[in-house]
Parts: structure tokens; C-alpha cells; sequence
């Protein structure tokens, strides 16, 4: 099926996740989040909260601690560079093996 | 059609009329020789009340641009206009506007290009962008710049591209000229209000405008297929194709409102029985006329074909009007450098391959503001005759007034 009939001669879309493509297959290194530095972590609260703030997208979730949704990380480290209690630390892809992201989301695209 | 007034202007101020006259919302420019005026005017009324509009001062063209692109993307009408290295340094946004489908309208006050260092005119800043997707139309004279830029409106409206409104600098731009100002209510008769924007702005249904598009296609969040970059400039493409048509189809329009038309993609002069045909654009054409009165008088069947919207190129117009005649001397104010006059290409190219196309010969002049006078394109066309009778078929451009031997 063609393109034509989605409505819209310009680029535009609906802020959703998974907008600008499955961006966590370009990760090559990986925030790996230590809950005993974390303040939000260890205070049990939704404080601080940097790390949410800045990444630029919008793949981390708010909590205590906050959630990093590795399907769409693309591994830049402002996190990690951001965080204030250097809770983050980037840790090489390849240390983990293989990049972990949702191959079911990647089979669906 | 009601009374307007006839005022003695410069294309400067013609050009401010017809801006006023739109309605816009948003100005935003940066001064640089020759346009500076035309924003000066536009600024002095926006300050008195005359205009009720927000004018945006800049610290560059690029920011000028930008401002129309974002004031343009939620649904004002905007206006800002420039000059030779200010296009320039414009440029990345003047692809973007395009891109993007904004009905931005853009006044060129033609002027050759640094470096050397020069404020005088050609066509070499607005030719050299003449690929990023808006329309182009050059003006004859004043009372051209006036109507061409109220419909500049309507054409960037009808169809979501921008609109180039090319005038020479200082021939027209500082030159006064007696012009007729439609009335406000012809103006709003012809111009009705800008139709909702192709950009959703909607706090309730957030957009993200302008993402990242890869090469395929690829399904959005809900499933549905969106385009690659491709089909997008694909229809970027089809929007100005579809400008052969509005374009005359507005300057009808204004015609019947108004009282004055152009003839939309090109004009002419006696060109009906013209044998040898003296193409141009802008204040040039109007040069030719008086060339091709003196070749007539010395019996050259010699004629007009002026180029008003130079893109999208009026190819099949040109083919209809040049097929059959003997030869064609096309006299461009700008170079692709290492080639030939961008015009001279782009007609040969639509000569291509017709049994009965003319020889097409290429004349460059006029580059920095060097002098052009109706003898310099006669004697031009003698050369180009002449060249003619001996059988050349091809011959490098002809620089017309160039002084380098003497
Ligand atoms: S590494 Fe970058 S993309 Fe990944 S969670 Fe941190 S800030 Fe976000
Ligand atoms: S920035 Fe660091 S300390 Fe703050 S919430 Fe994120 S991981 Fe925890």
C-alpha cells in the first residue's frame, strides 16, 4: 500500500513511543543505574529526577529510581553525564553481550 | 473594481504597498542593499499603527527566514525580503521554508553576488537558488512588483509553497515609476484570508513538525504508513508542477479584480510573425522591446519572449511559443560559472529534441550592474545572426560588453 492516503504532504507525526524508530539499536554503550547511589533510590521518593529531564529521548521513566526503557536508549550518556550522585555509569554494549533491544518491537517495524 | 490611487514609488515601495495591502502578520528582515527600503517601509508602518502587524528585528538573514518559518507554521501570513549575500547566508532556510510547504512570501532585490564586493545588479542570488523548491517570478517594473507580490499570496497559499518575488535591484528597486495601488477592498477581494496551515498546531493533539524522516516509508505509532523522504519531495515536486497552472490562473483572477494582468508564466512582444526571438527576465525584457524595434527597423523579424515565473520553468509554453521560429538568443544576468546563463540551459533543454526547434544562442550581461543598453542587445543579435548564416551550431556564451580586449 502506498503512502498517499496517511493524509499529509509534510513530515509530521503524533508524539508517541517509538516516534523517531527503534533508536536503541544504534546503542553502543549501555546506563547501567546503581539504586545505592541513586538519591531517588535511596530516599524512596520521585525526587531528583535529572536523568528523566535530560534525556533527549524520552526514554527514561520517572520513579524511585527512575526506569531506563533500553528499546529506545541510544546510548548517549547525558544520563549518566548529568546525574548528580553518579548513580550511571556507561558500560560497552559488548560487555553485554549482544545489544538488547525488544526484538518483537523490532520484528512489528 | 473600485478606485484605487496612483502614486509615484520605487520598486522598494511598490513592493511595501502590495505587503500592506496582503494583510501580513509577521516581518522579519535584515538590512542589506538594495531591499533595506522595502522593510524600512514596512517597519515605519508597523510602528504608526498603519500596519497592524508584529515586525521582528533580526540579527541576520537567516534568523529573518526563520522567523517566517515558525510565524508561518502556525498560520500567519508572513513577509520578509533580501539581497545577494543575504540570500546566501539564508540559504539552509531557504530549503527548509520550501520543504516544509510554507506559503512564505520573499521579495529579491536582485544583486550580483560577493566576491568582488558589489551592491549593484543581477539576477546571480535568486538564479543560484532557483533549485530549492519556490516558485520564481521576475518583475518588469514597478507597477509588476506591486500586483505580482499580492499574488505571490495567493499562489503560496493555493498551493503551501513559498514565493520568490525577483525585482533588479536599484534599475526598479530605486527607481520611481508612477504605479497603481489597488483599492483595500479590491486587495481583500483578491486575497482572502490564509487558509489553514498543512502544520497541525493543536495543544489538545500534539504534532511533532519537521522530525527526522528516513529514506523508506515506515508505519507511524497507529499503524498507518507514512512517507519516506522521497514521497515527500515527490509531492514538493507535483506542488510546483501544479504552479504552471495557478500561476496564470491567479494573475486571471487579479486580472478580473483588479483590472490588470501579466500573462502568468511568460509575456511576449512581437513575437506573432518573430523570427529571431530575444528571450530575458526582469527589467531586461523591457530593453529587448526597444532592441527588437530597432532590429525590425533595420528588417529583422525579431520579437519578445519574456520569462515571468522562472520556476517552475514554463517548458511547454516556451516549446509552443519558440518551435518553428529560426533562433533564439537568450540573454541571462547570471552564470552557472563553468557553464552557461542558467535560462540558455534550461530552454535548450526544453528545445531538446522537438524536429523544428531554433537555434538557441546564449548571451551573458549586465553581471555587477554593467551597463545594458537596447544597441548592446542589437548588436548581440547581429552576432548571434550572423553566427546563424555561417552554419554554427555551438559557440560560447557571448559576454555582452565585456571589456577585457579593448
Ligand atoms: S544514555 Fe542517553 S538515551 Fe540512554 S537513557 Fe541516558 S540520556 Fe537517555
Ligand atoms: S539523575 Fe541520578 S540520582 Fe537523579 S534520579 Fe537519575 S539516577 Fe537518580
Amino acid at each position: 500500500m502506498g503512502t498517499r492516503e496517511c493524509g499529509s504532504p509534510i513530515a509530521m507525526s503524533r508524539p508517541s513511543v517509538g516516534e523517531a524508530g527503534l533508536t536503541g539499536d544504534w546503542r553502543n554503550s549501555r546506563p547501567v543505574m546503581d539504586a545505592a547511589k541513586c538519591l531517588a533510590a535511596k530516599s524512596g521518593k520521585v525526587t531528583c529526577q535529572l536523568c528523566w529531564a535530560y534525556c533527549p529521548d524520552a526514554c527514561i521513566t520517572q520513579g524511585a529510581g527512575p526506569a531506563i526503557d533500553l528499546t529506545y536508549c541510544k546510548g548517549c550518556g547525558i544520563c549518566a553525564e548529568e546525574c548528580p550522585a553518579g548513580a550511571i555509569a556507561m558500560v560497552p554494549e559488548a560487555e553485554h553481550g549482544t545489544c538488547e533491544i525488544d526484538a518483537a518491537a523490532e520484528v512489528a517495524r | 473594481m473600485s478606485t484605487g490611487t496612483t502614486e509615484v514609488m520605487t520598486g522598494n515601495e511598490a513592493a511595501a504597498a502590495a505587503v500592506k495591502l496582503a494583510r501580513v502578520q509577521v516581518v522579519a528582515a535584515y538590512p542589506i542593499t538594495p531591499q533595506s527600503p522595502v522593510v524600512e517601509q514596512l517597519s515605519a508602518w508597523v510602528e504608526s499603527g498603519e500596519l497592524p502587524a508584529e515586525f521582528v528585528t533580526v540579527e541576520s538573514e537567516h534568523s529573518a527566514l526563520t522567523v517566517c518559518i515558525t510565524a508561518s507554521t502556525v498560520g500567519a501570513r508572513v513577509f520578509t525580503a533580501t539581497s545577494a549575500n543575504g540570500l546566501a547566508y539564508m540559504t539552509e532556510q531557504v530549503w527548509w521554508a520550501a520543504g516544509a510547504r510554507l506559503p512564505i512570501v520573499m521579495c529579491i532585490a536582485n544583486r550580483a553576488m560577493a566576491a568582488p564586493w558589489n551592491v549593484l545588479n543581477d539576477q546571480q542570488d535568486s538564479m543560484s537558488v532557483r533549485d530549492a523548491g519556490w516558485v520564481q517570478l521576475y518583475c518588469r517594473d514597478n507597477q509588476e512588483i506591486l500586483d505580482t507580490t499580492l499574488q505571490a499570496y495567493r499562489i503560496a497559499e493555493r498551493l503551501n509553497v513559498p514565493v520568490m518575488v525577483c525585482y533588479d535591484g536599484f534599475l526598479l528597486s530605486h527607481t520611481v515609476m508612477p504605479v497603481s495601488v489597488p483599492s483595500v477592498g479590491d486587495a481583500d477581494a483578491f486575497l482572502p484570508k490564509r487558509p489553514e496551515p498543512l502544520q497541525i498546531v493543536d495543544v489538545n493533539d500534539p504534532r511533532n513538525i519537521g522530525p527526522v524522516v528516513i529514506a523508506d516509508p515506515r508505519a507511524d505509532a497507529s499503524g498507518q504508513s507514512c512517507h519516506g523522504y522521497m514521497e515527500i519531495r515527490a509531492l514538493h515536486q507535483q506542488a510546483l508542477l501544479a504552479a504552471l497552472e495557478v500561476v496564470p490562473e491567479v494573475d486571471a483572477e487579479y486580472a478580473a479584480v483588479v483590472g490588470r494582468g501579466w500573462g502568468g508564466l511568460t509575456w511576449e512582444y512581437l513575437l506573432e510573425d518573430a523570427e529571431l526571438v530575444l528571450v530575458a527576465a526582469g527589467s531586461l525584457g523591457t530593453q529587448a522591446t526597444v532592441a527588437v524595434e530597432t532590429l525590425r527597423a533595420q528588417g529583422v523579424q525579431a520579437g519578445v519572449l519574456g520569462i515571468r515565473c522562472y520556476r517552475p520553468f514554463p517548458a511547454a509554453a516556451l516549446r509552443e511559443r519558440l518551435v518553428g521560429r529560426k533562433g533564439v538568443l537568450v540573454f541571462d544576468k547570471a552564470l552557472s560559472y563553468g557553464y552557461e546563463g542558467p535560462i540558455c540551459a534550461d530552454l535548450r533543454a526544453a528545445l531538446s529534441g522537438e524536429p523544428d526547434a531554433p537555434t538557441v544562442w546564449g548571451a551573458v550581461c549586465g553581471l555587477g550592474g554593467r551597463d545594458v543598453s537596447p544597441d548592446h542587445l542589437v548588436d548581440a543579435a547581429r552576432r548571434a545572426l550572423a553566427d546563424g548564416h555561417a552554419g554554427t551550431r555551438h559557440r560560447p556564451t557571448d559576454w555582452i560588453n565585456l571589456r577585457l580586449d579593448g
